[in-house]
């Protein structure tokens, strides 16, 4: 098998692919993310994990700016996100620049988020044409690959309603390659498909990580986390509590909170 | 207690089991009812046939040059209107939609006012508007109002701009019917606002849009009858201009129906096969088209076969 991620685009430096200082977000009165500080490293898989409403999927949303902090300072591959320092000054980014930002994070959510009215090897080609300005018949080349690359090399002409949530979920891990992103977002990947399909989007993970592509996971499957991942962190109540070598964390947790919520998930 | 034994279900058996032969509950109420609106059809019927109407004089009039004529205007307008309308229409509902509070505001009053004055009234006000601007100067055209405002852009300014108050809730409707993980979506990829629109948030809203668009332009069709109001030479007009002279009043309106019926029934079946189209994606497979499904019954016709029962 080819690799999923041959074409990664190469880091700047030896500098974090992420970096987070002090970062908050609230929504209105609620207080989601109250100062997290992390680094992830190039070619890393990252794990997020905590209870729902600890704030990991809000943090990996402030990453393509879909959510914008209110305090703190959010770096990827050593650029600002969302906005533009001068001096002590800060300019937020105009619509086109936030867009350029986000074509190199790709993103994969938990409900698929595929464009229903457009077939599979459509819902990849999309970006690459519409963004990338790439002509039709290189985008048809690399979608076909990439489908093929997951597995779907003969559902090219479905609708996403004619696809198995699994068969869903790895056309929109290819749409998000077909970017050729340097980051990859996952956004509790699985926890919408019936366990039987769970796996299926977990090998198509593991591939791309062997093939060195930088990856945040927000994950419930422990078990994934502690095979595949190089870091983890607990969050819980919009703070890290914990974190280190997935191992370290899972087997050995230091703080009562991760321990509580281990032995309720393990 | 019946033994264990006993309720273990037998082995199947190898021949299929008899078909059910029920006698099928008698719906008395159904025949009663039928009977009634039955027998109330024929009354009217009958009503009609022995009113004073000249019914003989229907079909000579019915592709009179004057009544063609006016059916042709009737669709044109309508047509070009209709455009206005939902051009118009998206603009203005992209407007309400719009975070700047000039803008949306602006939007709303539009809609407040032309969705909330006749259309009859709107069109005596363009059809008067050089009461208010005497003379029309764009700089390099210049003209009396009187002698720009013709019937057919009186007629389409007073009903595609009425036209689009009525679109622009439609569409903002169908946009906000779109779930917003298809817009997150589309932003993550880089795509900017408005190529989201166009290309994902748009013919997903389409779906939404398009059956109360075939109304709004079926009542188009009947509604562009009151720019007879302001001279316009359309169906309504011509069938009074020819009743006026040939004293069939009421035959002359009983040909303008048929007309109606006739453009609005073709306008009915061109909206089943637009939806049809919006529909990719939305369900698992297409239904048939009315042509596919006779096809499908002269097959079973002509093979003399029963056809299956599905459940």
């Amino acid at each position: 098998m080819t690799s999923l991620a041959k074409d990664i685009a190469p880091s700047t430096g030896g500098q974090p692919m992420v970096k987070a200082e002090a970062v908050h977000k609230s929504f209105g009165l609620s207080h989601v993310l109250k100062g997290i500080d992390l680094e992830v490293n190039p070619r890393e898989v990252f794990c997020l994990v905590g209870p729902s409403g600890s704030g990991k999927s809000t943090f990996l949303r402030c990453i393509n700016h879909l959510e914008k902090i209110n305090a703190g300072r959010l770096y990827v591959d050593g650029r600002l996100v969302g906005y533009r320092q001068q001096g002590d000054k800060l300019y937020e980014l105009k619509e086109k620049e936030v867009s350029a930002q986000r074509r190199d994070i790709g993103m994969v959510f938990q409900r698929f988020n595929l464009f229903p009215h457009m077939t599979a090897l459509e819902n990849v080609m999309e970006a690459p044409i519409q963004v990338k300005r790439e002509t039709k018949a290189v985008a048809r080349e690399r979608a076909q690959q990439l489908l093929d690359r997951v597995g779907l090399g003969d559902r090219i002409g479905h609708y996403p309603a004619q696809l198995s949530g699994g068969q869903q979920q790895r056309v929109a891990i290819a749409r998000a390659l077909a970017m050729q992103p340097k980051l990859m977002l996952f956004d509790e990947p699985t926890s919408a498909l019936d366990p039987e399909l769970v796996g299926e989007v977990l090998d198509v993970m593991r591939d791309l990580a062997a093939d060195g592509m930088t990856m945040i996971v927000v994950t419930h499957e422990m078990g994934f986390a502690r095979e595949v991942g190089d870091s983890l962190v607990f969050m819980d109540d919009g703070v890290v509590v914990e974190s280190g070598h997935p191992r370290e964390v899972l087997m050995n947790p230091q703080h009562e909170r991760t321990k509580s919520f281990l032995s309720k998930v393990l | 207690m019946t033994e264990i034994s006993d309720r273990i279900p037998p082995p199947a058996p190898s021949v299929p089991p008899e078909q059910i032969k029920a006698i099928p509950v008698r719906h008395y109420g159904r025949w009663v009812a039928g009977v009634v609106i039955i027998g109330l059809l024929v009354l009217i019927g009958i009503a009609f046939s022995n009113a004073k109407i000249n019914y003989g004089v229907i079909p000579d009039y019915l592709f009179d040059p004057g009544i063609v004529t006016g059916a042709w205007t009737t669709l044109y307008i309508s047509v070009l209107a209709m455009l206005l309308g939902v051009v118009l229409g998206i603009v203005i509902a992209v407007m309400r939609l719009s975070s700047n509070p000039v803008t949306s505001t602006v939007a709303w009053v539009y809609i407040w006012f032309f969705r909330g004055t006749p259309v009859l009234v709107q069109l005596l006000l363009w059809y008067n508007i050089a009461l208010v601007f005497p003379i029309l100067n764009l700089g390099f055209y210049k003209d009396e109002m009187n002698q720009v405002m013709t019937p057919v852009l009186t007629a389409l300014l007073g009903l595609g701009l009425n036209e689009a108050a009525y679109m622009s809730e439609i569409v903002r409707a169908g946009i906000q019917s779109v779930d917003e993980g298809q817009t997150e979506a589309s932003h993550a990829l880089g795509m900017t606002q408005g190529k989201t629109l166009r290309r994902v948030v748009l013919p997903q809203a389409m779906r939404v849009i398009i059956p109360p668009t075939g109304n709004e332009f079926i009542n188009m069709l009947k509604t562009s009858s009151l720019a007879y109001a302001v001279q316009l030479p359309e169906l309504i007009k011509k069938a009074t201009d020819i009743s006026s002279t040939s004293l069939a009043v009421v035959e002359m309106y009983f040909v303008a129906c048929i007309w109606y019926l006739f453009l609005t029934t073709i306008f009915s079946i061109v909206q089943y096969y637009i939806e049809r189209r919006y529909a990719r994606g939305s369900s698992r497979s297409l239904p048939p088209t009315p042509l596919q499904r006779m096809r499908k019954y002269l097959r079973m016709f002509g093979s003399f076969r029963r056809p299956e029962v599905a459940r």
